[in-house]
């Protein structure tokens, strides 16, 4: 009597957990609908109400919004692609050269080193922004993509990752053993390192990709003229500017654009991903 | 002797590459970080600001920046906005995190379809903060898709943008979705990572699931929930896509909505570097003492 | 005693850097002066500060913070030489966004190669006086090269408010903006039993007589106005002084406060749906489905934004009512409430806005610049053109009362109404005495901070607070009064 009560007290508090999960995949997931829905209305549609179902002006919004000559979406896709990617590849070779000479040598200075990276990583980039703007223009550097590119060289969350990455899966008795062949230390890096790193490099790039897609503030400060804009900015451009609301249609497609992309390569890497997390957490 | 002296000449030549390995990262930290670091607060001691198009300064006022900012501004408020709104959105993150950690990781439970649930919350965490700010802007307007809803099913329109709980509400709920995944997955490879023995142990030793959670499960984390507590407050410090699109800029009905960064970009907009620079010191110390204070609190209890 | 030696080490580190960046710290590198050159004693001649660049650049710079103009350019322009290439950068002009921007593109236009210097940009009424009094904005006279016959024909006042202090004229203008009240005709006449605009404009003559009118529509479940900020330009340009002192004190207008109570009571009443100006609601408002009985606007906005949310299917583009009468005509009969809105004065003469074009020293395009100007805001014929398209009003006294005078000029989307016939004598009367350069900034904060207060969110006192903050934010140098 007691196991069978017992079994459908179980079953019962399954099922509510499995409830209380749907519940919250369609709070996460019912934004994204609307706007997908929306994007695919023209603004007299959006205008008059809510709608479940698709419209049919998804291509003459698509149309619309590349057409727009006050949003050079295209242009923005293409500069934060190019800025996102740049980032990536930065972050990931230099982390893992940063944490491979940290690994490796024996250097006096290494505790004080890895502290003093730690201690970047607390620091809000925020903070120092006024120092960068203004420092940048002496260098003549505004307006210009280098500043959202270079400082990626230096990731201190992306150094810690492979630095764990490489406590574990990097013996020292294999650099030692290419030494003996007579290898160059930075071939041992290139040729030897890095191929074993790759699973920490794989999971870093795409995290550093995405944090560098949606990166706002800096950009907002750094870049003036439209054809360097990237998608963030352009986001807030619409937000402010008044005459661009005229076309909700537009409003919701640029959204998209910003969105979607992202989230279609995401669904096909998702298991990598999480897997990264994962990984990273475990490692702390 | 000469053996020894062979291999310490080795290891000094290596060493060598070493710091040259070492050489990009702290280049790049000194340009991009350090010099804007010591620039910004050089400027703190400056009256330096824009009217019209003359320039006012250079000039040095030593403390008078800090003094405008800590006393004469609304500076406290915007702290507490900017506290508020997230807690507002990290309480419910770190409970639910918690217990979805351990549905997914718990082994008694054994839910199917797990893979699905975490693709799907981890989801939002990728999205650009500014492009779903500008959604929610969109859905959330007054004549947006949910007072449609909430029209067609007999209520009253509700205005999100202009009353002050809605508007912080929005801006939590949104830190909530774009994080809480994030959050569960990190606790939940934690929670997996405990030892099964020391779990067995304790419900042999009589310990309930509440019990064994409380006493076992939770001191066990302590290095994952750390590292999630320190690193939401910074970035909870540092909140601003969300609420600058959301609002304009403006900070919300009666600057309720006004964070910190908020406040920190209106004075670099206005190009007021001096008020500007001694903001940034100011959140630099707040920072750095907060981590330290969290960091200290949480691991002294060992 | 190792970590006291690292301690002091990166102490001293740091102190050596400081000092590095001090030494370089005084230098600003965005401005090419500290201090701009004391203009006051000279010639209106050498008021642009530098020798123009006479001739044909490759590129031509426009810089505005809509796209207005940019329509107009495209439309009625034409006189691009082939080797030349228009940009447009257009700002939007939310929190001084775009007078920011512009800014430091005009302080760099020394240093900056030929290609991205800017040779035109806009300017609205509400900033105008900061760019006419700087010398970043060339003399259209002395340095750009119209002659005094050029510009005879536009209504004087929009020549005196880009005047500067020695005279030179620095800026110019196509359109003149007297301020008007557009109402919905079907909704007039349910509410008033008529929507001739003589009748409805002895029905609001009087802002008591507007109170009245309001009361009625709410009884009929209309709303008489969109939301906070329609009426605020009324109010707002009748002031009796600037909105800043000499002593850079802010100076709240008792016109001010009157669009504070009366927007107060009529939220309260709720003769008005809450809105603020270009937001979805307002834009909504004036659509097929709004309940709104009229709007504040000048005629700038009658094809700006009126037309468009009228609608209900977008006018295709490129189509206008002189280039494809046919096609207009097919692509606006029953759209949306097309030909169901009318104009009048309204219960106080004012004006709204005004965009100027000025041109910018050190542009390398002054010919073409010329050539811009004189078309764009001195040819009648392109003038009148402009109207019988748009219906905005144009900068040409003659223009305007010649289509003023015309029985057959009528607007199909205005109900068959000749408004410029309206207009043609208020116009010359507009008074821009009393801006300053700081109205922007302070316009826009007092409707935002008081909106709070309509919304019943704060009270007065916090609302005024809230204003002045704001204010300070965006001009530090401007002082709160005792």
């Amino acid at each position: 009597m007691r196991i069978e009560q017992e079994i459908r007290i179980r079953k019962f508090n399954k099922a509510l957990i499995y409830l209380v999960l749907i519940l919250l995949t369609l709070i996460c997931l019912f934004p994204f609908y609307l706007l997908i829905v929306n994007a695919t209305r023209a603004h007299s549609e959006i205008q008059k109400g809510f709608s479940a179902t698709f419209g049919s002006f998804f291509w003459t919004n698509l149309k619309n919004v590349l057409d727009n000559k006050q949003l050079p979406v295209l242009r923005g896709i293409v500069n934060s692609f190019l800025i996102a990617a740049s980032s990536a590849l930065l972050a990931t070779y230099f982390s893992a050269l940063t944490a491979f000479s940290i690994h490796v040598y024996d250097l006096k200075l290494k505790q004080f080193i890895f502290s003093v990276i730690l201690l970047i990583m607390m620091i809000p980039n925020q903070v120092y922004a006024l120092g960068f703007v203004r420092w940048m223009g002496t260098l003549g550097l505004m307006d210009s993509h280098i500043p959202l590119i270079l400082p990626a060289v230096s990731s201190p969350v992306v150094f810690y990752f492979m630095l764990s990455y490489m406590q574990s899966n990097l013996p020292l008795a294999m650099i030692e053993a290419a030494r003996m062949d007579g290898a160059s230390e930075f071939r041992i890096f290139n040729q030897m390192v890095l191929p074993i790193m790759k699973p920490a490099i794989a999971v870093q790039a795409i995290f550093t990709f995405v944090g560098s897609w949606n990166n706002y503030f800096i950009p907002s400060l750094i870049i003036r003229t439209a054809d360097k804009k990237t998608l963030p900015i352009l986001i807030a451009q619409l937000r402010s500017a008044d005459y661009l609301k005229f076309d909700m249609g537009q409003v919701y497609m640029l959204i998209f654009l910003a969105i979607i992309p992202i989230l279609i390569i995401y669904i096909f890497l998702s298991k990598y991903i999480v897997r990264g997390v994962a990984v990273g957490a475990v490692k702390e | 002797m000469k053996k020894l002296c062979r291999q310490s000449r080795k290891s000094i030549s290596y060493a060598k590459w070493g710091y040259i390995f070492l050489l990009p990262f702290f280049v790049v930290f000194i340009i991009f970080t350090l010099i804007p670091l010591a620039s910004t607060i050089y400027y703190s001691f400056f009256e330096n600001y824009m009217s019209g198009l003359t320039q006012i300064g250079p000039k040095f006022i030593g403390l008078d920046n800090y003094r405008k900012i800590l006393l004469e501004s609304d500076l406290p408020k915007y702290a507490w906005n900017t506290f508020l709104i997230w807690t507002l959105g990290f309480i419910p993150q770190i409970l639910i995190s918690l217990v979805l950690a351990l549905w997914f990781s718990s082994k008694r439970l054994d839910l199917k379809f797990t893979r699905f649930y975490k693709t799907v919350i981890y989801m939002p965490n990728l999205i650009m903060a500014a492009a779903f700010s500008m959604l929610f802007f969109a859905l959330f307007s007054d004549v947006g898709p949910v007072n449609n809803i909430l029209i067609a099913l007999g209520h009253q329109p509700f205005s999100f943008l202009q009353s002050v709980s809605g508007n912080r509400g929005l801006i939590a709920l949104m830190n909530f979705l774009l994080w809480f995944g994030n959050t569960t997955i990190l606790i939940m490879a934690a929670v997996m990572g405990i030892d099964d023995s020391i779990i067995e142990a304790a419900q042999i030793d009589g310990a309930g699931p509440w019990k064994t959670f409380i006493h076992v499960t939770l001191p066990s984390i302590r290095p994952i929930l750390v590292y999630v507590i320190i690193t939401s407050m910074i970035g909870g410090i540092q909140m601003f896509d969300v609420p600058q699109i959301l609002t304009n800029g403006r900070g919300g009905p009666n600057r309720s909505s006004m964070t910190l960064i908020m406040y920190l970009n209106n004075h670099l907009y206005s190009k007021n570097y001096g008020l500007a620079g001694a903001l940034s010191v100011i959140l630099l110390i707040a920072t750095s003492l907060l981590s330290l204070i969290v960091y200290r609190n949480l691991t002294e209890k060992e | 005693m190792k970590k006291i030696k690292r301690i002091i080490a990166s102490m001293l580190a740091f102190t050596l850097l400081f000092v590095v960046v001090a030494c370089n710290g005084t230098k600003d590198p965005d401005t090419t002066t500290t201090k701009l050159p004391d203009t006051s004693n000279e010639t209106p001649k050498e008021s642009g500060g530098q020798e123009p660049v006479a001739g044909q650049g490759k590129v031509l710079n426009i810089w505005g913070w809509n796209d207005e103009f940019q329509g107009l350019f495209e439309n009625y322009f034409g006189g691009v030489p082939d080797d030349v290439e228009v940009k447009f950068t257009l700002v939007p002009s939310d929190d001084n966004a775009y007078q920011n921007a512009l800014d430091e593109a005009l302080l760099s236009q020394e240093n900056a190669p030929d290609d991205e210097k800017i040779d035109l940009f806009l300017v609205e009424a509400d900033y105008a006086l900061k760019y006419v009094n700087s010398p970043y904005t060339l003399d259209i006279i002395n340095d750009v090269g119209l002659t005094q016959e050029d510009i005879a024909g536009q209504y004087t006042y929009t020549q005196e408010i880009v005047t500067d202090s020695d005279g030179a004229i620095k800026g110019t203008s196509w359109q003149a903006t007297p301020g008007l009240f557009a109402y919905r005709r079907s909704i007039a006449k349910d509410v008033l039993g008529t929507d001739d605009p003589d009748e409805v404009q002895l029905a609001l003559s009087t802002w008591d007589k507007f109170y009245e009118v309001a009361e009625k529509a709410h009884a009929k479940g209309y709303k008489m106005l969109s939301g906070y900020d329609d009426s605020y330009r009324t109010f707002s340009n009748n002031v009796s002084s600037p909105w800043v002192d000499d002593k850079l004190n802010i100076v709240i207008d008792d016109n001010v406060y009157a669009w504070i109570d009366q927007t107060k009571d009529f939220t309260d009443k709720g003769y008005n749906n809450g809105s603020s100006l270009w937001d979805d609601q307002w834009a909504a408002d004036q659509g097929p489905d709004g309940k709104v009985f009229g709007f504040f606007y000048s005629t700038w906005g009658i094809n700006f934004t009126l037309l468009g949310n009228a609608l209900d299917t977008p006018l295709p583009d490129g189509v206008s009512a002189t280039g494809d009468p046919d096609a207009f005509k097919e692509a606006t009969e029953g759209n949306g409430i097309f030909g169901d809105y009318g104009v009048i004065e309204g219960p106080q003469n004012y004006y709204w806005g005004g965009s100027w074009l000025c041109a910018a020293t050190g542009s390398d395009n002054l010919d073409l610049v010329k050539d811009i100007m004189i078309k764009m805001t001195c040819d009648a014929d392109t003038l009148i053109k402009i109207t019988q398209d748009t219906q905005d009003f144009t900068n040409n006294v003659e223009a305007m009362e010649t289509l003023a005078a015309d029985d057959d000029f009528a607007s199909a989307f205005l109900g068959g109404q000749n408004h410029i016939a309206l207009f043609a004598e208020s116009a010359k009367g507009i008074d821009m005495s009393n801006i300053s350069a700081y109205d922007q900034g302070l316009n826009e904060g007092i409707q935002t901070a008081f909106r709070d207060y309509f919304n019943d969110n704060v009270d007065f006192e916090t609302a005024l607070d809230n204003f002045y903050v704001n204010a300070i934010e965006k001009y530090p140098e401007l002082k709160r009064p005792e």
